[in-house]
């Protein structure tokens, strides 16, 4: 939280003493951030995790600087169009390593598997998984099995971590926009969400979309090669959308965003889904898109790059980084009115990753 | 997407937008209240009260039926869903709503219930016919929109020959309460109604269709023009109410002529007509007790009435008193001048009806309009000081 957040007038505390988890609880918006700062924050307090990021990152006693993160995936179905829960698995967290700017080195595979699952499926998940992370270039090099009786977890659940380097000079932070800055997205949003809807219980609809699910770290790479220094920052925009990078952006940098909805890419098959089941693609969740934020002087060069770069193509400028003291997300709507694009309040979608 | 971005377009928007500015008379002010929910949404969403002239203002009502149901009646979802054996059914933008004692179907949930978020009615009754040993409840709330799918899903059980599937019916009725907004006096100290005209309901008018809204454009002397929930319809509705009141006139006209028909949909009246008769009372969040505003099962249907099965006894509950919803459903106030907006009342702690649900009065101007004011703050602050 930064100093005048004006988020923290309107937090209400945990009742640590009655209160118990709910689902919102792990759903990516302001009741999330609030059981982190009230639970974990307190608990582990140290200056790399007050970084605020979605990975640490940190100098090594040999010289140069590393990064280290770790991620749980609980999506439910097991396998959706364009992937799986290994595959995600892997992408995740190479992800989480790249928006650092750091190249991944190696990850670590956890899971807890329920009683019962059968092994043709945990074998699909872990070829998968394989798969993914030779076609990356980063070896799964450690790992863990637990079993736990039938009904005390849902199939399959894994957590991996992964640690990576960052090349000299390069220093990239979610606290680190400043007004005049470019804001651009690298592809369409909604894709993962509106794909693992669409194989949801009760919901089954009929659609083309696949998930985005892609290691972002060879996008990174160029992206850093094109612009060096001016780029200030990347996310990668999954759970709770654009909307809730954007608005995590906007108080970890203490800025405002504007952004113009008509430059945001949004398949119309995904827009089309969205419509029907009254989602906005901008708080659906992405697996293979990033965000990035560049001083003026280096966005054309960047936007050429990643647009030279087959994960994005369609990448866009779509807003900037402007002074705001209520560190407001504004989006200049289609239909030419304007509005804030807030937090999510509660969850759209649960267990998407 | 067809049929539907022709209704979002912005050259056209900006084009009535130009037809409003031209004919409304700088010498007066205009304040229409758009009824429901969805219009509210729209109008935010996409930032039409950018597009309209300053001497115009949306009055957003009380339409979202999340936001009209009573405290009262979320504490009777949570004690049925408690009850061993007992599986509610529910739409998911009740999971969060505060009941009293700062509890919630979610944390309910949480707390071991069993609360399963379904898509429609008949999801219920899919989930009755699978798990015979669960009594299935379906937590029913909306307007006349949402009505003949309960129905149909009570004609589905009833063809099926469930016993473990029962409705928990809090549906309502649209027109009682306009009637109540138009005839509340105002609060002492406060000025008299400012509710010029209805934008009148999509969803709804598509069911009932026109003939419920003559009372208000003959007795009230109130226009009423019914509209789509898509932006373009909304500025082309205020546009017509412009003009009526401009001609004098007070009529009830369709803008939604794609779906709205004079005598709306007669098989859904008929089907609601076999299962459910006029509740005597029924409290409104935010607008009291009205009388003849809501429904119930008819009593040869009370084997599927939740409220008989299991003996629900409703126990009112009072909002916070500092709380200003309903001033602002009558358009009295606004939502920035309540003091809890935006201090203890936000969309993840609401503490009246309005911030409850993103079709709510608070809770749209909470998430997507409140840049406004500050921008009008840091405009005075700017003048220069002489």
């Amino acid at each position: 939280m930064n100093r005048h957040s004006p988020a923290k007038t309107y937090r209400r505390k945990l009742d640590l003493k009655h209160g118990r988890v709910d689902m919102s609880h792990g759903a990516g918006g302001r009741a999330m951030a609030d059981l982190i700062t009230g639970i974990f924050r307190a608990a582990f307090a140290n200056e790399w995790l007050d970084q605020g990021n979605d990975q640490a990152s940190f100098p090594t006693p040999a010289g140069g600087r590393m990064v280290m993160t770790t991620d749980g995936y609980v999506v439910s179905p097991l396998f959706f169009p364009g992937g799986d829960i290994g595959s995600l698995a892997v992408h995740g967290t190479i992800n989480d390593v790249a928006m650092a700017g750091a190249r991944p080195l190696y990850l670590s595979a956890s899971f807890i598997i329920e009683e019962g699952f059968p092994f043709s499926d945990l074998k699909r998940i872990a070829d998968s998984m394989g798969r993914a992370a030779a076609e990356a270039g980063v070896p799964v090099v450690t790992g863990d099995t637990k079993v736990v009786e039938r009904g005390k977890a849902d199939g399959v659940f894994i957590a991996t971590a992964g640690i990576g380097t960052v090349p000299d000079g390069i220093v990239l932070s979610g606290d680190r926009a400043v007004p005049g800055d470019v804001v651009l997205i690298s592809g369409s949003l909604g894709d993962h969400g509106v794909a693992i809807m669409s194989c949801r219980a009760n919901l089954e609809f009929e659609t083309a979309i696949l998930s985005d699910s892609a290691a972002l770290h060879d996008l990174v790479a160029a992206m850093i090669a094109a612009a060096g220094p001016h780029l200030r920052l990347l996310r990668d925009p999954t759970r709770g959308g654009l909307a809730a990078t954007l608005n995590e952006l906007a108080h970890q940098s203490g800025v405002g965003f504007r952004i113009d909805e008509d430059a945001i890419p949004v398949k119309p098959q995904v827009a089309a889904a969205c419509e029907l089941l009254g989602l906005d693609p901008l708080f659906v969740a992405n697996e293979g898109k990033l965000v990035a934020v560049v001083a003026p002087e280096g966005a054309d060069a960047l936007l050429a790059a990643m647009r030279a770069h087959g994960l994005g193509r369609e990448a866009a400028v779509i807003g900037s980084v402007v002074e705001d003291d209520q560190r407001f997300v504004q989006m200049t709507t289609s239909f030419g009115g304007g509005r804030i694009v807030d937090w999510l309040s509660g969850e759209q979608l649960p267990r998407i990753c | 997407m067809k049929y539907v971005n022709e209704y979002r377009d912005g050259a056209l928007a900006r084009d009535i937008a130009a037809a409003i500015a031209a004919e409304v008379r700088p010498d007066r002010t205009y304040a229409f209240m758009e009824f429901c929910g969805g219009h509210t949404h729209a109008i935010s969403r996409y930032g039409v009260e950018d597009l309209l002239p300053a001497n115009l203002r949306m009055i957003h009502g009380p339409g979202c039926p999340v936001c009209v149901l009573p405290v009262g009646r979320i504490d009777d979802a949570i004690l049925l869903a408690r009850r061993p054996g007992v599986t509610l059914c529910t739409y998911a933008d009740l999971m969060r709503v505060p009941a009293s004692k700062s509890a919630s179907l979610l944390k309910a949930k949480a707390d071991g219930a069993d609360i399963r978020m379904i898509y429609s009615p008949l999801d219920a009754v899919r989930i009755a016919e699978a798990e015979p040993d669960r009594q299935v409840v379906f937590f029913a709330i909306g307007f006349e929109t949402t009505t003949p799918p309960t129905a149909v899903a009570l004609k589905t059980a009833e063809a099926k020959g469930l016993t473990n599937f029962s409705v928990f019916c809090n549906h309502v009725l649209t027109p009682v309460a306009m009637r109540a907004i138009l005839d509340t006096p105002p609060a002492q100290g406060e000025p008299p109604i400012a509710i010029e005209g209805f934008v009148g309901p999509a969803h709804v008018s598509t069911i009932i269709g026109m003939e419920p809204y003559r009372e208000f454009a003959e007795n009230d002397r109130k226009p009423v023009v019914i509209a789509g929930f898509e932006p373009l319809d909304v500025m082309q509705a205020i546009l017509m109410l412009v003009r009526q009141v401009n001609e004098q006139r007070s009529e009830v006209e369709n803008q939604y002529i794609r779906a709205v028909t004079q005598a709306g949909n007669a098989t859904a009246q008929a089907i609601c007509e076999e299962y459910f008769e006029i509740r005597e009372n029924f409290e409104w969040r935010g607008l009291g007790v009205l009388a003849a505003s809501a429904l119930k099962l008819r009593d040869k249907y009370a084997r599927f009435d939740a409220e008989q099965r299991f003996a629900v006894t409703t126990v009112h509950a009072d909002d916070n008193p500092a709380c200003e919803c309903g001033s602002i459903l009558r358009g009295q106030k606004k939502p920035a001048e309540c003091k809890l907006f935006g201090t203890v009342c936000t969309p993840e702690t609401p503490m009246g009806s309005c911030m409850v649900s993103s079709e709510g009065a608070c809770a749209a101007h909470w998430a997507y309009g409140r840049f406004r004011e500050h921008q009008a703050r840091s405009a005075t602050s700017l003048l220069p000081v002489s």
